[in-house]
């Protein structure tokens, strides 16, 4: 299998009529971790999304690639088939389908017609995946998301992550709101897939999930698009020193997009 | 009166049928009252929905007399179906047109002085016992024109009586099968669960003739005495041309409950009522049903719960799916009378639209007439909610495949609340078949 290479060149995107991103390029291969840090409202969340094809944001301009393919042509599910992950902060809640009936579902729609992924095998890998994430195993019969805690649903993506094994997962925030050992639970998920054929973008405020998941690359993004990279050393200053000197650096006084700048 | 002048269920016809029947007097002298007051009352008037142009006249009476079988293996096929082939227990009541055709229960029942029995049976053998029930608390003759019909013309049914600290344990099951095209069936069924009993049952309606018009009239009464448990399941399948009116009705006593789980999934216009009152103190009802309207067809829903006694809880859960050109009305009360103390009544109805020509209404009431209590209502009508769909699309499921997904979701409820797993089965086909 060729690595897998994610590009995405001067990328704009809208929602409800507000440009929130503002020429965001970012090039990724397999075997990468980059991690894209920065305040709120910096349009962190707003590329995950529209990576992924979220029916709200509108791309005006730029492109997305996977492996040469035009992301941007391609509807949700297909991007999903080529290999785009998304672990989202706020997963929905589907009443009356069981996890594992959904989990089977998503495989089954990527191996195709006729290529049916075996009822148990699917069960044991799912139970093994169960295992590693510490998820009692009732969890697969209950519905999807339906009355999850917030850390819950965070596992759920990443079994989802680790069901799926993606080309390339964008992890948005999967980090807020959980204590500390259901975030090393979360990085052993998303360390364990760490292969030349798997590239993360982690999305995230702090720096702590840093702790456990070694990124290749660091991005500070503000107004919509990238404005500093470095290595894992440049998380560990801004977590020590906070993003006020990469401001004054810039010259850059309202980090934030969508609001009047100053 | 407006039956037409070419009536031919007269009062004469009416205490004809009685005497071939062998009915005791009682059940003559209602059904002869019935026949009477069915001419002067009205037909119901369900809010929003106009049943005056529907057939509830063109129908045959009587079938012709049917063989019994005395394997399921004879029934029609997709009557097995909804059967469970490898249960241990089975306890079984097919009727065809009203007719029995097929009867099998386990030994324990006897035992345990169960009676699971049509209802002209019941008449001839248990006559005092039905009389007891018949027409009781539930359900009043005088209603309108369908209930009262319902008595004069009552040609099927089924009479279950569980006596008092007996637990059934096999679900009992029934099947009414409209063979003949034309057949205008008038259902009765009258449960009883004596004090402390607990017993489950399950209905299935179905039929297969697409064209001709006909007419089902069911009423199902169901009694929760002292401490009993009646979980009541029901699966209407009726064909397109099949005009239905269904009446379904508990009545619970001190501390009993009584649960039901409809899948109501017919054809044709149809008019539905499940009323239950909770009359003795600390009784609950849990009332879930599901429905999906396709084509052009009309349908009006009315849940019902009447809280009289204290401590008690009453439940509506109402999803509905609509399409194509289809209406239906989606009426919930809660109400809650004076003295009923602490009691609680909370309802959530919700239509998924599928199309922008079909219509949905849901109508939460709540009607309250005690200050200690607590009460809440949710009701939403909408079309798949699409963030929902991104969020099943971003893993990979095309949108027709995460659509389906949703809406069996949505459908649930009562599927996972149905007792027999084969009716479960094909319910899940019906829900498939009507949605795609």
């Amino acid at each position: 299998m060729a690595t897998p290479n994610l590009k995405i060149e001067n990328l704009h995107v809208e929602i409800e009529g507000t440009e929130i991103i503002k020429g965001f390029d970012l090039e990724m291969n397999g075997g990468e971790i980059h991690a894209i840090m920065g305040p709120n409202g910096t349009g962190k969340s707003t590329l995950a999304s529209a990576v992924m094809g979220h029916p709200k944001y509108e791309i005006t301009k730029g492109t997305i690639t996977l492996d040469g393919e035009d992301v941007l042509d391609m509807e949700v599910d297909e991007r999903a088939r080529a290999g785009l992950f998304l672990a989202m902060q706020y997963p929905s809640e589907v009443s009356g389908v069981t996890n594992s009936d959904f989990m089977r579902s998503a495989i089954n729609a990527k191996r195709g017609e006729g290529n049916e992924i075996q009822l148990m095998k699917f069960i044991r890998q799912m139970d093994e995946k169960m295992n590693m994430l510490e998820i009692d195993e009732s969890f697969s019969q209950r519905y999807l998301n339906e009355g999850f805690s917030g850390g819950e649903k965070k596992r759920n993506e990443i079994l989802q992550l680790l069901m799926m094994e993606p080309k390339i997962a964008i992890l948005d925030e999967i980090d807020s709101g959980l204590d500390i050992d259901a975030l090393k639970v979360v990085s052993k998920g998303v360390n364990d897939m760490k292969s030349p054929d798997f590239g993360a973008l982690i999305i995230t405020h702090y720096q702590r999930l840093l702790n456990y998941i070694t990124p290749d690359k660091v991005h500070v993004m503000m107004q919509g698009r990238i404005v500093k990279s470095g290595g894992a050393e440049l998380a560990q200053r801004l977590e020590s020193e906070g993003y006020e000197w990469i401001k004054e650096e810039l010259g850059i006084e309202n980090e934030r997009v969508g609001e009047p700048q100053e | 009166m407006s039956i037409d002048t070419t009536w031919k269920y007269d009062e004469k016809y009416v205490e004809d049928f009685s005497a071939k029947q062998n009915e005791p007097k009682w059940l003559k002298d209602q059904r002869l009252s019935a026949s009477r007051l069915a001419e002067k009352l009205e037909m119901p008037k369900p809010e929003k929905t106009n049943i005056k142009t529907w057939n509830f006249t063109e129908f045959e009476h009587e079938g012709t007399p049917k063989e019994t079988f005395s394997s399921s293996e004879e029934l029609h096929e997709q009557v097995q179906g909804l059967i469970d082939k490898n249960a241990a227990q089975q306890n079984l009541l097919v009727q065809r047109d009203g007719q029995t055709v097929f009867y099998e229960t386990n030994s324990t029942l006897e035992e345990q002085g169960v009676i699971f029995t049509d209802i002209a049976t019941a008449a001839i053998e248990h006559g005092d016992l039905l009389e007891r029930y018949f027409m009781g608390n539930a359900v009043q003759v005088d209603e309108h024109r369908f209930t009262a019909l319902n008595v004069a013309l009552m040609n099927g049914g089924t009479f279950i009586y569980v006596p008092k600290n007996v637990k059934v344990e096999a679900p009992l099951q029934t099947i009414y099968w409209l063979e003949q095209a034309d057949m205008g069936l008038f259902n009765h069924v009258v449960i009883v669960a004596e004090a402390n009993s607990e017993v489950t049952y399950l209905e299935n309606y179905v039929s297969y003739d697409t064209e001709t018009p006909s007419v089902v009239n069911a009423i199902a009464e169901v009694y929760a005495e002292e401490g009993a448990n009646v979980s009541f399941g029901g699966v209407d399948h009726l064909e397109k041309a099949t005009t239905v009116y269904t009446n379904r009705r508990g009545y619970a006593l001190k501390d009993a409950s009584i649960d039901w789980a409809l899948g109501q999934m017919n054809e044709g216009n149809t008019v539905s009522d499940n009323t239950t009152a909770l009359v003795g103190d600390g009784s609950t009802s849990d009332k879930k049903s599901v429905a999906i309207g396709r084509g052009e067809q009309s349908q009006n829903f009315w849940a019902h719960i009447i809280q009289f006694g204290k401590n008690t809880d009453g439940q509506i859960l109402t999803h509905g799916v609509m399409k194509d050109k289809a209406s239906a009305i989606f009426n919930g009360v809660n109400k809650i009378e004076h003295g009923a103390t602490k009691a609680n009544g909370e309802q959530t109805e919700r239509v998924l639209m599928l199309s922008e020509r079909a219509r949905g209404d849901a109508n939460p009431i709540l009607l309250i007439d005690e200050d200690d209590v607590t009460a809440g209502h949710a009701a939403s009508v909408g079309r798949v909610d699409p963030v929902q769909l991104y969020y099943m699309m971003s893993r990979g499921i095309p949108q027709t495949e995460a659509e389906r997904l949703i809406i069996h979701g949505f459908l649930a409820p009562v599927v996972d609340a149905l007792p027999i797993q084969a009716v479960k089965d094909r319910l899940t086909e019906v829900i498939e078949r009507k949605v795609y």
